[in-house]
């Protein structure tokens, strides 16, 4: 017997899980078929985790819109949800007259499109801002601000998960079909799916998906970024994201404080077809380097901790000018499935907004009834690192595991790796636990803990040696006993 | 908040050598943080031999040395915490450590940095491609190995020729992996020569000088690894890439003294150690803070790191029992062909030995320690490598007034 669900919903990254998350508070069976081994190995958690002002986008945009809403609501999602969100604000760092029209001229976007707080400020103030900055003016968004892409993605999926919905991993849909009664069959590696609504929410795959459903002729392109991490040695030298003065399409290779002290380069854009490739190559590692150098002259070899890229699908007409998000119903050619294409950057910002303009389109089709036991909180793993010593007393106190240090880099206790093991997700690979934890994610980058993790993952689950993975399938970690 | 007269800050070769050597110059109070379960630090993985030929003048496996340490400090019993990490140094020697039995704060009288070093990480080389599984540093290979009983590997490609890469060749092979190479991207090895002869050659592992891996493959494990020539500025010589198909990558590529809780202390560190600047009594900028072994400065055999803390313990003993110690106001500084010399500063009224690499290898030449240009010691070397630490004493009655010593690598003309 199939399983038969009121929606699927195709992608479990910030907006497929935001989606989720927004449609459990209805009554309605779901279920989110994942293709990756967990929620963020995408497009979700690869960037550079700025919410996003809203001042970018073309003024009627969905992009402006819900990004305005969604940076807007991010702080007490922020709090509903438990993940690490800061409103630092962020500079654009212009230095010639030209620069200035464009800030003045972005600040107007910004203010048609609802966004608050944007101000030029001269070389003085910027200073005292950013002390490590070069330049002789910005424009400040004041609501700008910095979020834990793992951490958010994966709070929208447990809260999801909490309110009743399935969560299915390794699951790439291979074939739509339409079904007699109107409903979907969705094929997978481990089987078919039912459902009444299907709603892609495919990220890098809205193209492969849209033409299952039959929504054919939209033309989305891949643009990779590449990243360098430092180290948190030079954290304290970048208080706000710095940007350079955009151009219309691109805003150009930026130098952005994470919310976990890091500071990380980038990124660059380049169109590629290849969805599934993320090697970051040399020229763009220098290239990077050299760019950014010129907004903050602290990037040293020496402070390198990892370099990572991303993909962001775009939507483009035939002459390759990038669109709006779209989100849609085409109720002739596929009646209850939801299409959003292009859900590119400010898509992290946006998720929710996304997700409930998506719900929306649906409420347009179908009453949907409240889910009277939708519980909109969700709490985090508590971390040993960021309390105070009385906290950190206490937690220790109520649980020694909280005193046992495994990850020295990060400060992450056994009590923290346990809990991400166990995750209400069932993700069981060694990235998921780095994503939910931080281990392994320090300046040693698992020098130390790796081997711990990996021994407490065998023996929390039960797993064979050869049978751990680091992230993607295939990605077996060890080959098996040594003797 | 306890108080001890010392702190020593892990539980390694350095650290118990300092705390026994202490305990025998009359300084009791003495604690060992350790945040491992078990003491003996790097050297529990390393069962490999030809640890203590210096030392003990006996050929031992990396445990057998530390045993000799740590049973020396149980029989003096000197108390050691262990699953006990210290998350804070302050400049006033407030030392915050935790452990399952809870948060804990000692004011010290004087502390000993002996947190060791650890490996440099692809991402710190920023090795280009994908990011698949089995890319390991050599260290963490050989604690899966050694401390896990887990394999990591079946056909490896090894970067760096660094000596726990050389000793993992080995570890490898004898465990039934295919070790197809090292690559090296200086033009010499940067281990000791003993392990290029008997963890490369023995095997018959080629190891290629001048050659890097410029690109990682694969999206789930490694598939393999694409490896360039470079030239004189080490930059890749288009043209030169080979492919090796490979499931492991393994790094050994530098160590880094580890000196995030110095750096709390307020200790200032040296830019080309990357350990802090210390004098002759291995005493740090911060009174009472004393560094020794790989946390100082990497050194090539844990027998030079057992005869540092020995030296460091007199200092650290003499500044609890005195409260203070000599001042070192004479600067030693890093002339031609030297890449560093330890200790940084000197008092000028007592004999010592200055530890220093050089830059480069050198054959038959002559280290040269000058004050005011005027020779005041030397050694003369038939081999000068920069994987062989260099040791070179210094007669205080050759040292006249403060003026900095410079020491330099002399060739014959």
């Amino acid at each position: 017997m199939k399983d038969l669900y009121d929606v699927l919903i195709v992608g479990g990254g910030v907006v497929g899980s935001a989606v989720a998350r927004e449609l459990s508070r209805y009554q309605l069976k779901i279920g989110v078929l994942e293709k990756n081994l967990d929620v963020c190995y995408e497009t979700s958690g690869r960037n550079s985790a700025v919410v996003h002002g809203g001042f970018a986008y073309d003024t009627g945009s969905l992009k402006a819109r819900l990004c305005v809403e969604g940076n807007r609501m991010m702080g007490d999602l922020a709090e509903e949800l438990d993940f690490p969100f800061l409103r630092c604000g962020k500079v654009l760092v212009g230095n010639t007259p030209e620069d200035m029209e464009t800030l003045k001229r972005t600040i107007s976007q910004g203010e048609a499109n609802g966004a608050s707080g944007l101000r030029l400020i001269g070389k003085e103030e910027l200073h005292r801002l950013v002390p490590a900055v070069v330049g002789e003016f910005a424009m400040l968004s004041e609501k700008s601000g910095i979020l834990d892409p793992f951490q958010y993605t994966i709070a929208l999926a447990e809260n999801a998960r909490a309110n009743g919905v399935d969560y299915y991993f390794d699951h790439e849909v291979t074939a739509i079909r339409r079904l007699k009664n109107g409903g979907y069959c969705l094929s997978t590696p481990h089987g078919e799916y039912e459902s009444r609504w299907v709603v892609n929410a495919a990220g890098l795959g809205c193209k492969t998906i849209s033409d299952m459903l039959g929504i054919t002729g939209y033309r989305v392109i891949g643009s990779k970024g590449d990243y360098i991490i430092l180290d948190k040695r030079v954290g304290h030298l970048l208080p706000m994201p710095v940007y350079p003065v955009p151009s219309n399409t691109y805003m150009g290779i930026h130098v952005t404080n994470t919310i976990d002290g890091n500071v990380i380069v980038g990124p660059n854009a380049e169109e590629v077809s290849d969805f599934r490739y993320y090697g970051v190559p040399q020229k763009n590692i220098d290239y990077l380097r050299n760019s950014a150098s010129a907004l903050w002259p602290h990037i040293e070899r020496g402070n390198y901790i990892r370099n990572y890229s991303g993909i962001l699908p775009k939507w483009v007409d035939e002459n390759g000018v990038i669109q709006d998000f779209k989100i849609e119903i085409q109720d002739d050619i596929a009646p209850h499935a939801v299409n959003l294409v292009g859900i590119e950057s400010p898509g992290l910002t946006a998720a929710v907004p996304i997700a409930r303009y998506a719900i929306g389109l649906m409420k347009e089709r179908e009453e949907l009834k409240e889910n009277p036991d939708f519980n909109p909180r969700r709490k985090g793993i508590v971390r040993f690192a960021g309390l105070s010593r009385e906290e950190q007393e206490r937690l220790i106190r109520e649980n020694p595991d909280y005193g046992e240090i495994v990850c020295r880099c990060e400060k992450v206790t056994r009590a923290e790796i346990l809990q991400a093991i166990h995750n209400p997700l069932g993700v069981d690979t060694m990235a998921g636990i780095k994503y939910r934890t931080r281990a392994m994610m320090g300046r040693c980058q698992g020098g130390y803990c790796q081997m711990r993790v990996e021994q407490m993952l065998e023996e929390e689950l039960g797993r064979r040696p050869e049978e751990v993975l680091y992230a993607r399938k295939g990605s077996n970690l060890l080959m098996g006993t040594a003797r | 908040m306890e108080k001890r007269d010392v702190i020593v800050i892990g539980g390694g070769p350095a650290g118990l050598t300092a705390a026994v050597e202490l305990y025998k110059k009359g300084v009791r109070d003495i604690l060992i943080l350790e945040r491992e379960k078990h003491l003996g630090g790097i050297l529990r993985q390393c069962i490999h031999d030809g640890f203590g030929l210096t030392r003990f003048h006996a050929a031992l496996t990396g445990p057998e040395y530390a045993e000799r340490f740590i049973s020396q400090a149980e029989e003096l019993g000197i108390p050691c915490e262990t699953g006990t990490t210290v998350l804070d140094i302050s400049p006033e020697k407030v030392v915050t450590a935790v452990s399952r039995r809870g948060l804990v704060q000692y004011r010290a009288g004087a502390v000993v940095l002996a947190m060791g070093c650890r490996e440099r990480t692809r991402g710190a080389l920023a090795i280009p491609g994908e990011r698949p599984a089995g890319v390991f540093t050599a260290g963490v290979a050989q604690a899966y190995i050694n401390l896990y009983n887990r394999m990591p590997a079946r056909d490896a490609v090894i970067l760096g020729s660094g000596d726990i890469g050389m000793i993992m060749a080995r570890r490898l092979t004898l465990e039934g992996v295919r070790v197809q190479a090292v690559f090296e991207i200086q033009p010499y090895a940067s281990g000791l020569p003993r392990n290029v002869e008997q963890c490369l050659n023995d095997y018959g592992i080629p190891l290629y000088l001048s050659h890097t891996v410029t690109e990682i493959h694969g999206d789930g494990r490694l598939t393999g690894v694409t490896v360039s020539q470079v030239d004189g500025q080490m930059r890749p010589v288009p043209g030169t890439e080979k492919y090796y198909a490979c499931d492991t990558l393994i790094l050994s590529v530098g160590l880094l003294p580890e000196n995030e809780l110095s750096m709390d202390a307020g200790v200032t560190l040296d830019g080309r150690t990357r350990g802090p600047v210390v004098d002759e009594y291995f005493q740090t900028d911060r009174k009472g803070i004393f560094a020794a072994g790989n946390v100082l400065h990497v050194h090539d055999l844990v027998d030079f790191v057992s005869l540092e803390a020995e030296k460091l313990a007199d200092g650290a003993a003499g500044y609890v029992k005195e409260g203070s110690l000599p001042e070192c106001p004479v600067e030693v500084r890093e002339g031609a062909g030297i890449s560093y010399t330890v200790p940084q500063r000197i008092s000028g009224t007592r004999d010592v030995t200055l530890s220093m690499r050089v830059k480069k290898p050198f054959r038959s030449c002559r280290i040269v320690v000058r004050q005011d240009g005027r020779e005041i010691a030397s050694g003369k070397l038939a081999r000068a490598i920069p994987a062989e630490m260099i040791h070179i004493p210094v007669r205080a009655s050759e040292i006249a007034g403060t003026k900095p010593l410079s020491v330099s690598v002399e060739e014959p003309a």
